[in-house]
């Protein structure tokens, strides 16, 4: 019998696509418009996640997200240092700074300091140069996105030269000799991030009382991080977040303060809705049209089980189908955009499947609700009615 | 084992629907013996329809007796008398009801899906059973593609692919033309009536009336008279 309901399904072609448009849509939005969202709340707490080398970040009491800076006197670098199971801290400077082209145009970027002897905080991936050139004097490494973008010299034709290693520009009135180009996860923000030392930055940045944004530190091996984390707060009086605790204090932000998970949870529950909607209604539409011949299937002696069976199955099909194409055309979207380093964020990860699977099982379960509860209660005399 | 395939006796159903009670059988008395094909015959309204439901279990009665084969569907419970219906009846439908997406051969199979039987066994059977009803040629053909005759040849051939010890038919000649009605009605009664089967058909077709060994004339619910060849201690109440 199940048999016979995979033909009977597949038989009516045009409702069969119907319904499987419907959960393909479904399952499409739901996953494009969710990566989507992943994306972007991943690229909000990018800096961290690409400044992987600390365990520790400490930072001021009040700081909420990455953004959220909050300078901190330079002797905490020593006092975290004193603190019991630390076995290394730095300083890490990230700020705001007007970079100035040679060409005269002005460019706000996003300066990064990090520490001069042993670099950590520095970025992952080099395309061009290596980090040791930043020991020379008045060095910076700049990230492709902005050397290709915003730092790129626009030309009276209207292409665009971009920024190369050589080239120079200034930063606060101080010369800046480009010496790499790396690749960044990208970020919530658009401007150029700009690599140096620690000690360079400083003179870059704006004359401020304080002046430094973190302190990043390691742990001695089998230290508990917890054990740490409080010691360094009851010491100093300052925050400690691990990598993960900052990453979701900056998401946690977002969610809360801005209106982007209202705008893609709409885009979600619509493709929920759309898709329950038209599957539902073209499922039902099509046990309709074939309630005599179920009520014929009881009058030979098919159980109702054996109907729910049928029933299941054929949603079941349009299920898996539906969810397959729909996340399939949704990774192969994300695939062209270039899987999030791209201007258009995108990130699917395996919960996101998950869960689209659990809401295209709640369409089928619903669609199917709708569809069984006309077939039980059918009678199997309908047959006798001309 | 009685005489009688199909034996009922006081039978009563009553469709209540919004208040109001619509009386469609008042006490009907009948019974068919094994090989035997008795019309059901009667006014739109009369309870024809209503009664091969009953007989067939698909409807329950109020009161009085009914019993199929020594069996009261009364007496099952509802897996019971789904699998015996399974087993032991076959339909025939005015309006044919083949499933519009399956061949010839995969409607005639259906019946014995049902009963669990393996695939290929039941296309292979049907196969067999639509050469027998001389559409050995069309078995791969969908319902929309065969004439009204046809399909109705493909609903016997389903009525008795199973071999079923009762095939009821529901005006089975109203959806087709005079001499398709009764090619139709050569069929059921040369195939259908084998290995002693019983054969109930409503209808109220004048035409056919001469295939029925007996014919029960209904009105308002009751038999009226039953044209019978058999001497009157044979019959039953009414009958």
């Amino acid at each position: 019998m199940l048999w016979t309901a995979i033909r009977m399904l597949i038989g009516d072609f045009g409702k069969y696509l119907g319904m499987l448009f419907g959960v393909t849509f479904a399952a499409f939005l739901m996953t494009q418009q969710g990566s989507i969202f992943w994306g972007l709340m991943s690229r909000t707490f990018g800096f961290v996640t690409e400044t992987n080398q600390p365990q520790i970040w400490v930072m001021d009491k009040r700081v909420q997200f990455v953004e959220d800076l909050k300078p901190l006197s330079e002797t905490t670098v020593n006092r975290i240092r004193g603190i019991e199971g630390v076995e290394w801290a730095m300083p890490l400077y990230r700020g705001l700074i007007r970079a100035r082209l040679s060409n005269g145009v002005f460019q706000q970027c996003w300066v990064v300091g990090i520490d001069d002897t042993t670099f950590i905080g520095a970025p992952q991936t080099m395309i061009e140069g290596r980090i040791e050139d930043l020991r020379r004097a008045e060095t910076v490494i700049v990230n492709e996105e902005g050397a290709n973008g915003l730092l790129a010299r626009r030309m009276p034709d209207g292409s665009r030269i971009p920024l190369k290693v050589g080239d120079t520009l200034e930063l606060n009135d101080r010369r800046a000799l480009v010496v790499g180009i790396c690749r960044t996860i990208r970020t919530f923000q658009t401007q150029p991030v700009i690599y140096t030392t620690y000690s360079r930055a400083v003179q870059y940045a704006p004359r401020e009382r304080k002046i430094l944004t973190y302190v990043v530190a390691g742990l001695k091996p089998g230290v508990e991080m917890t054990a740490v984390q409080n010691r360094i707060a009851e010491a100093t009086g300052l925050k400690a977040l691990s990598q993960n605790e900052f990453q979701m204090a900056t998401l946690s932000f977002f969610l809360r303060f801005t209106g982007i998970p209202i705008n893609f949870g709409i885009s979600v529950v619509l493709g929920f809705v759309v898709g329950a909607a038209i599957c539902g209604q073209t499922f039902y539409q099509f046990t309709s049209d074939n309630i005599k011949q179920f009520g014929a299937l009881k009058a030979m002696g098919a159980g109702n089980s054996r109907l729910l069976g049928m029933i299941l199955l054929q949603a079941g099909i349009v299920g898996v189908q539906g969810y397959g194409l729909g996340v399939g055309l949704a990774a192969l979207f994300g695939l062209r955009s270039g899987l999030g380093q791209k201007t258009l964020a995108f990130n699917l990860t395996w919960v996101h499947l998950g869960a689209v699977g659990v809401a295209v099982t709640l369409i089928i379960m619903f669609a199917a609700a709708l569809s069984l509860v006309k077939v039980m209660r059918t009678e199997p005399a309908i047959v006798f009615k001309g | 084992m009685s005489e009688w395939a199909v034996k009922c006796s006081g039978v009563t159903k009553t469709y209540k629907t919004g208040g109001q009670s619509t009386y469609a059988l008042r006490g009907i008395d009948v019974a068919v013996r094994p090989g035997e094909l008795m019309m059901l015959v009667g006014p739109s309204g009369c309870g024809k329809t209503t009664l091969i439901s009953v007989i067939a279990g698909i409807l329950d009665r109020d009161e009085g007796e009914c019993t199929i084969f020594g069996e009261d569907f009364k007496a099952m419970r509802p897996g019971q008398r789904t699998k015996f219906r399974g087993l032991n009846i076959g339909f025939v439908f005015q309006q044919f009801n083949l499933l519009p997406t399956l061949t010839a051969a995969e409607n005639v199979a259906v019946p014995l899906l049902i009963n669990r039987e393996n695939r290929g066994h039941a296309i292979r059977r049907a196969k067999e059973m639509l050469e027998r009803v001389g559409l050995g040629e069309k078995v791969n053909s969908l319902p929309s593609r065969l004439s009204g005759g046809q399909q109705q040849r493909v609903a016997i051939a389903r009525a008795l692919v199973h071999r079923p010890r009762l095939v009821v038919c529901d005006e089975p000649t109203s959806a087709l033309d005079h001499v398709t009605g009764e090619r139709v009605m050569d069929l059921l009664k040369d195939v259908a009536l084998e290995d002693g089967r019983v054969l109930v058909v409503v209808t109220h077709d004048q035409r056919i009336f001469k295939y029925g060994d007996r014919i029960a004339h209904m009105d308002d619910g009751r038999v009226t008279h039953v044209d019978a060849p058999e001497p009157a201690n044979e019959t039953m109440g009414g009958i």
